[in-house]
């Protein structure tokens, strides 16, 4: 995917992979064989049904040109932050913040990776390769084998000040692959922000190992430029008594796949991953992937995935969500809620979920819904003077508030419905 | 100020004609009520005269101050002074009361050519209505009758007319559901707003309700149309012997 690519059998060649110190140099030749062995996915495969991998694996990516936000204020820009600048995939030291913060060390992935030992290789390609079972995820091994930026982060303590890693656009035919990881020690704290589109292409993986008692927070924005296409992988483990919280919120984008893969591994721990998406057909194609599966090993576990997406004007939206319990993991509460509210009758939804039970002390179901406005709630707010487009919209953002709810602090709670309802009011006016 | 002529009304998906030539007309200042059996029309009328869907009008007109309601859309006829209590308010998951109520305010002042009501402002105001309807401040932060109560709800819907201030309100059955106390606050909040440029239309079963909005008329509803219309004391005949005679009356 990276321009030095060209083709399935580059990624082999051992000049198509950056230069690096020797753990970095293993875990990439591995990822190399492992890819030969799997290749790339086609149309074919079960797990792309929905999803047309076709350019995201072309040679060349699709230009996409770069959307002029018009001075609007970018997100997060209130929060009091550790900002990590990433210009079409390049690491950008002048807009980035100094790499230091306590309780935290934080790194360059190309710095990490010329050296010659380093904590991350236990987990760089780790979490990521043992997330190809049941099933493959070829499009996260390429990056692992390819990618030459992103951060490596280590927390130690609880890091009030979130991480934010922003992503620019400014090159319409950039193709970007950025690889992070982050380890929380044990009962260490950290929030972890991304935003921005990346790239007129974006292939990211983030692995991210949560020990015992840590909480790790997430959120995600990404980027509004209509002809981007991202594919994004998350691999996490958790352990005992940790929590792990991911919220990611889409609109626009030409094509989108986000896949994430939790294994779940201590007693007592929590994992939620949520999402809201809004897309409107009308002012460019949309499709929205959202790919999940949670693995409960533990007893006592809480899972969730809370999954909300409007769609309109021919939008497609995809969700694919399994939650499987293995026989040890009794006391497991999984719950997996996947929703689409359809505008109109050219917007579409499809939805697999499965659970997949082998403990018998476990408290699992899933939902999975394609509805319309509610007609009677519709009324009663035009029956007091709420116009059609106004009352249409406070019921868009109301349906997807149970995604919103799963960000815990509520300042970027705020910012991420207030960011929702100026998307919407755009296109009222 | 409201004024209904021959409203001919059938389903839209069935061949159902469910209102047969209503004539009514409610002047300024005044209280109408409307009593009737079960199924006679009266959600029906109140429904199509704020604009639900489902509903084909095959003849007659309905007017407020001159203006045709039939041709507007529901928002504008609110914007246009018309609130209707619902006979079963609507539970929306998701918004706010209070979201809701300061987006339906400001819609209608701004449908109006009038300028927003600042946040401040908005607060102090719904506050002391909230008040005034013992409605606490837990009830306006959360979703729009989600959870309330059958009587909570009813108090939601005075608390939004109240809001809204609107000049031609109805009140389809906002006693049912209501203990003692709460029918006395409702009465209170309703009488409250009773004003020379402001007329309601009161539809009950209770001539208990009617003891505390005192009506100047009350009309009898009865397959689809008004069949009978008469002081106070119309009502306390119903109270008395239901609508037998009244409709063996009719027949004859
Ligand atoms: N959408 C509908 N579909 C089918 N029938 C309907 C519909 N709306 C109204 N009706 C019928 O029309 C008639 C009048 O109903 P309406 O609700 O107006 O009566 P009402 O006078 O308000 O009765 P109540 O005193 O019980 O509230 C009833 O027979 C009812 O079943
Ligand atoms: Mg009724």
């Amino acid at each position: 995917m990276s321009t030095a690519v060209k083709s399935q059998a580059a990624l082999i060649s051992a000049d198509a992979r950056p230069a690096s110190g020797a753990w970095a140099a293993d875990a990439r030749a591995d990822a190399a064989s492992r890819l030969a062995a799997m290749g790339l996915p086609t149309r074919r495969d079960e797990y792309w049904k929905w999803t047309r991998p076709d350019s995201l694996v072309s040679a060349v990516a699709d230009a996409a040109e770069v959307l002029d936000y018009e001075g609007e204020e970018p997100l997060f820009d209130d929060v009091d932050r550790l900002k990590v600048v990433f210009v079409d995939g390049v690491y950008d030291a002048e807009a980035s913040d100094a790499l230091e913060g306590e309780g935290l060390e934080i790194e360059r992935l190309a710095d990490a990776a010329a050296k010659d030992i380093h904590w991350a290789k236990d987990l760089y390609g780790v979490l990521e390769a043992r997330g190809q079972s049941p099933v493959n995820r070829p499009l996260a091994v390429h990056n692992t084998a390819t990618a030459t930026d992103g951060v490596v982060i280590r927390v130690t303590g609880a890091v009030s000040r979130p991480v934010s890693l922003v992503y620019r656009h400014e090159d319409a035919s950039s193709d970007a692959i950025l690889h992070s990881v982050v380890r929380l020690e044990e009962g260490a704290k950290l929030t972890l922000l991304e935003n921005g589109p990346a790239a007129a292409r974006f292939s990211n993986v983030l692995e991210v190992d949560v020990a015992k008692g840590a909480e790790f927070h997430h959120v995600r924005a990404q980027g509004r430029d209509h002809e981007r296409q991202a594919i994004t992988h998350m691999f996490s483990q958790v352990d005992a008594e940790a929590v792990f919280k991911s919220f990611t919120m889409t609109v626009n984008g030409k094509l989108t796949r986000n896949e994430c893969v939790i294994d779940i591994v201590g007693d007592n721990a929590v994992a939620h991953v949520a999402g809201a998406v809004l897309g409107d057909g009308a002012a460019g194609d949309f499709h929205h992937d959202d790919t999940v599966f949670i693995t409960h090993y533990a007893v006592a576990c809480e899972s969730r995935q809370v999954f909300k997406k409007v769609l309109k004007n021919g939008a497609k939206g995809v969700f694919q969500g399994k939650i499987l319990v293995k026989p040890d993991a009794q006391k497991t509460d999984g719950y997996q809620k996947s929703q689409s509210l359809l505008l109109d009758d050219d917007a579409s939804f499809q939805a697999k979920p499965e659970l997949e039970i082998y403990a018998d002390d476990v408290i699992c179901s899933h939902g999975s819904t394609t509805g319309a406005i509610d007609e009677e709630a519709l009324f009663y707010l035009r029956s007091r003077g709420v116009p059609t487009p106004i009352a249409t919209d406070l019921l868009v953002l109301a349906f997807l508030a149970d995604a919103i709810e799963e960000i815990e602090d509520e300042d970027i709670a705020a910012e991420v419905t207030g960011r929702l309802d100026a998307w919407l009011a755009r296109r009222r006016d | 100020m409201l004024k209904i002529n021959n409203l001919h009304v059938k389903l839209e998906e069935e061949d159902k004609q469910i209102l047969k030539g209503v004539d009514l007309e409610v002047p300024a200042g005044k209280v109408h009520a409307i009593m009737g059996p079960n199924g006679s029309g009266k959600s029906t009328l109140s429904y199509v005269l704020s604009g639900r869907d489902g509903y084909e009008v095959t003849e007659g007109d309905a007017t407020l101050d001159g203006e045709e309601l039939l041709d507007m859309e529901p928002e504008e006829r609110a914007a246009a002074g018309l609130f209707l209590a619902f006979q079963y308010p609507v539970e929306i998951p998701g918004v706010g009361n209070m979201t809701f109520l300061r987006t339906a305010v400001n819609a209608q002042r701004k449908a109006r050519g009038e300028e927003e009501m600042s946040a401040a402002d908005f607060l102090k105001f719904i506050r002391a209505k909230a008040k005034d309807l013992k409605i606490d401040a837990d009830m306006l932060k959360r979703p729009v009758n989600v959870g309330f109560s059958g009587g909570e709800k009813k108090r939601n819907e005075i608390l939004q007319m109240a809001m809204l201030e609107p000049k031609m309100c109805i009140l389809d059955e906002t006693d049912s559901g209501l203990d003692v106390d709460a029918m006395k606050l409702v009465s209170e909040g309703v009488n409250a707003l009773r004003d020379e440029g402001r007329s309601f239309l009161v539809i009950t079963h209770y001539q208990r309700l009617l003891d505390h909005i005192k009506p100047d008329v009350v009309h009898i509803m009865a397959a689809g149309r008004i069949v009978k219309s008469g002081g106070p004391e119309l009502a306390l005949e119903v109270e008395h012997n239901g609508y037998a005679d009244i409709l063996a009356e009719i027949d004859a």
